[in-house]
């Protein structure tokens, strides 16, 4: 990856053995390792999809058979929840930038972020053996009594996986936690924090209040399924609905983990393409911290038409609306944050402008699901795919797009080709709404989702969605082969080719093996554009050999 | 303008033309802040673009004012929204007393139907036109939705408990019927049609299909379960008897051994005739043995119906 032509020394040319990788306390190698390992999972998911996408060209069953098609849905929903999305920016990007940003030299446990890699590739091998054992086919959702008593798919395996995994989320968090209070450089104060740190705390603090619950969930869906004790299954004793609110009330938070992240990410991207300070910084900053809040409390949503009381469904119904104000005020803040400022649109500008219109319509499409009257009827439709997409696709996806772009020059010092990233940001947005905007109109006309055959009068945006995902997915495949390419063959990066503020920018590209050579101490806001010497690399003393 | 693909639900019902109305009210708050968005996005982008000679000033770096605006902006709207949905939720939520009762019983993968007539159907229901028709479900094995697009109704049909659905049909025709919920293998065929018929015609139906399919009514059947389980040895008005006389029980209040008190619903039926021991009625003994397994959902239902129909009969009832 990185030829001998410089002599300098950083964290990935330092030793270069499989034990150097594989036992590595980095935590920018931790990054990349986890960036290899949730990639894979990535392109499983990414498969189901096209599978599934294919069939439903037809309103009748041509490609796969019924076992099939409800296995590649749990596949697709299984792996990119749990193996891809919860674990893509905070385990990526913010392993390998949180400590740096901070001015730290690593994460507080180094031995912990290193176990929590195994633990969650210890997880990703059970779900990839469910998946070659012949798949699981309750959704990612395992509602009882299906999941627990009836589904004769591999459950087991499944669960466990995502158990497992869980543990790697906790320790996440926990690094984040701790490492975020403790280890900030002098000076460094909560509110010169870059929001992109706001985000990955706010996000660590319902990983480990969330997580342990979906843990206990799936244990007692193991518990019910091996020994009989009734728990969820009415014939045996259990409660189907108890499975919805514990699952819920992760999974609804989770949420949250896939999409606070991102906009972490595109917090930096556009205060940098617009050399602009954030609009209202502590707006944002507690915006993210009250929707890590209100989150825990608005899982009932899930649940209008479950048989919950009409009055608990009051409850969530109004709850859900609140936590949608502080997703709006940061919609605003970021808008606001364009006026007056100097904007470029470069590669990871382009995903950051498309994740505010994209997170925008899910949002607002959001209000719909919390309108309980509304909810009635597009509950389980394929309105809710296009919501829920728009969120974690249109957002946090597009967010780790922008943010892979932004921060690659820095993670492997080389540039991609900048005209090939904007023509492929172009071809994934118009992909994108090309798949799920007629899932919108599918939903409200009906269509419920996983439905693998359906009434003729669908089809016409059923094509209208699998074209799109096509333009998708070749969008996603031309976005690896130039990074890829770009490793080897791309342009060398200076340590700030963004002229960007904020301190990972300070140290050269890619960064030494313990970030900084000498402690750096922070006497400014972050995103201070009005001082030309922000971009200055000061913090180490080489800068890479053709900066 | 007709383009050949569907891009509005057909109504059946009033409160689909409900639903919509609030549909669109969201549709319209949701475009206006697109748009706004959008524009915004857009002009700034030009206007500020990094080579344009824009006036920059010094950018403000936070406006009060502006935070509290798209606060409180948003919020006023939302709550538009939450008021306005959900006392359109609890006008869906609550059926009409006048309604005509179906009971619904869902099973991997099929809907089995049936009429106060006694009429059965599967994956079929027919109804009149006009007539406020509320559905009591409940599943035999997994969790199922039944849900009606046309009429914009959708509830779970869940296992060990009853939940209710309701409508009212204001246009004739056949509309979709489908599990919402899924619930395994064949899910997508667990689909069928609500047929809307004028009330001449449903009269008509009611007629034509009697044929090969057994007349009693629910209440019938379940008077027949009720003798044939011999629930009459112990539940009878005489003194003495050995449990609770039944009439006029449903709908009122019970109070426990345990000192609870709770309402006889269908649902508290359901879970006496099944585990009698968890719900004794004070000053009884624990001698009822279950009926679990000696009835399935469908006759429990009809023994339901039995002992809502004794309610009118009821004057040893405690009242409703």
């Amino acid at each position: 990856m990185e030829s001998g032509d410089t002599k300098r020394k950083h964290y990935l040319n330092i030793e270069n053995t499989p034990q150097s990788w594989l036992l590595t306390l980095d935590h920018k190698r931790i990054g990349i390792l986890y960036l290899v390992t949730i990639l894979l999972f990535f392109f499983l998911g990414g498969v189901a999809a096209v599978l599934f996408r294919l069939e439903l060209l037809t309103p009748d069953a041509h490609l796969v058979e019924h076992e099939t098609y409800n296995r590649l849905f749990t596949m697709h929903g299984v792996t990119m929840i749990f193996f891809f999305l919860i674990p893509s920016i905070p385990a990526v990007l913010g392993n390998f930038l949180l400590p740096i940003m901070i001015g730290a030299r690593d994460m507080a446990f180094p031995r912990i972020n290193l176990a929590s890699w195994y633990v969650f590739t210890a997880g990703g091998l059970f779900g990839l053996a469910a998946i070659v054992f012949g798949g699981v086919d309750t959704g990612w959702t395992f509602y009882t009594p299906y999941s627990s008593t009836y589904a004769n798919s591999n459950v087991i395996l499944a669960a466990l996986g995502i158990f497992i995994a869980g543990f790697a989320s906790i320790m996440t968090g926990l690094n984040f936690i701790v490492t975020i209070h403790k280890m900030r450089a002098p000076g460094l104060t909560w509110f010169r924090l870059p929001l992109f740190i706001w985000g990955q705390y706010a996000t660590a603090i319902i990983m480990i209040l969330g997580t342990p619950v979906i843990a206990i969930t799936v244990l007692l869906v193991g518990i019910e399924r091996l020994f009989g004790v009734g728990i969820f299954d009415p014939a045996i004793g259990g409660d189907p609905l108890l499975f919805q609110h514990l699952f819920w009330f992760y999974s609804h938070p989770a949420v949250y983990i896939m999409i606070l992240p991102g906009m972490g990410v595109i917090s930096e991207v556009i205060a940098c393409f617009s050399r602009k300070r954030i609009f209202g910084y502590h707006v944002v900053a507690f915006s993210s911290l009250a929707i890590a809040i209100l989150g825990f409390f608005v899982w009932g949503h899930h649940m209008f038409v479950s048989s919950q009381s009409m009055y608990a469904g009051m409850i969530f119904s109004i709850l859900s609306f609140l936590v949608a104000i502080p997703s709006a005020i940061k919609v605003f803040n970021w808008t606001a944050t364009l006026y007056k400022g100097s904007i470029s649109l470069d590669t990871p500008m382009l995903y950051a402008l498309g994740f505010i219109g994209l997170f925008t319509i899910g949002g607002l499409t959001g209000l719909f699901l919390a309108t309980m009257a509304i909810n009635i009827h597009v509950h389980d439709t394929y309105f809710v795919v296009a919501h829920f997409h728009y969120v974690m696709v249109g957002g946090m996806l597009m967010a780790f797009l922008g943010g892979i772009h932004f921060w690659w020059p820095k993670m492997f010092g080389r540039m991609y080709p900048e005209a090939w990233g904007r023509f492929a940001a172009i071809v994934i947005f118009v992909g994108f709404n090309l798949t799920f905007f007629p899932q919108f109109i599918l939903g409200y006309l009906g269509m419920p989702r996983r439905y693998h055959v359906y009434p003729e009068e669908f089809q016409v945006l059923n094509v209208m969605s699998t074209a799109g995902a096509s333009i998708l997915g070749a969008g996603y495949l031309m976005v690896f082969v130039y990074l890829v390419w770009s490793l080897f063959k791309g342009r060398r990066s200076v340590s700030n080719p963004w002229c960007a503020a904020g301190l990972e920018w300070r140290v050269s590209s890619p960064p030494p093996q313990h970030n900084f050579k000498k402690a750096p101490v922070v006497d400014r806001d972050a995103y201070d554009y009005t001082d030309e010497d922000v971009y200055k690399s000061d913090y180490d003393s080489g800068g890479t050999s053709d900066g | 303008m007709d383009i050949g693909i569907p891009l509005f639900p057909e109504q059946a019902s009033d409160l689909a033309r409900d639903v919509d109305m609030l549909f669109f009210f969201l549709i319209a708050v949701s475009m206006f802040f697109v748009f706004l968005i959008g524009a915004l996005l857009i002009y700034f982008i030009v206007k500020f673009r990094r080579r344009s000679n824009a006036d920059r000033p010094d950018a403000t770096r936070s406006h009060a004012g502006l935070e509290i605006a798209w606060t409180v902006i948003p919020l006023i709207l939302t709550m538009i929204m939450f008021v306005w949905g959900a006392v359109l939720f609890f006008k869906q939520s609550r059926p009409p007393s006048d309604a005509m009762e179906i009971l619904v019983v869902g099973k991997q993968w099929m809907w089995k139907i049936q009429h106060p007539t006694g009429h059965t159907e599967i994956n079929e229901l027919h109804v009149p036109l006009g007539q406020p028709v509320k559905l009591n479900m409940t599943s035999e094995d997994v969790i199922h939705s039944f849900y009606v697009p046309a009429f914009r109704v959708k509830m779970d049909v869940l296992p060990g408990r009853y939940t209710t659905a309701w409508f009212t049909p204001n246009r004739t025709g056949r509309f979709h019927l489908f599990c919402a919920e899924y619930c395994g293998t064949e899910h997508s065929k667990m689909v069928g049609s609500v047929n809307v018929l004028t009330p001449v015609e449903y009269e008509r139906w009611l007629a034509g299909e009697v044929g090969d399919t057994p007349a009693d009514t629910p209440v019938e059947a379940g008077r027949r379960l009720f003798t044939q389980l011999g629930c009459a040895t112990c539940h009878h008005p005489d003194a003495g008897a050995l449990g609770p006389d039944l009439a006029g029980v449903f709908g009122s209040e019970v109070t426990l051994a345990d000192g609870r008190t709770v309402v006889a619903d269908e649902d508290y039926l359901r879970q006496s005739i099944l585990d009698p021991r968890a719900t004794l009625v004070d000053g009884y003994e624990p001698i009822m043995p279950t009926f679990r397994g000696l009835v399935n959902e469908q006759q429990l239902m009809q023994l339901i119906s039995y002992i809502k129909s004794l309610g009118d009969a009821g004057e040893t009832g405690e009242g409703m």
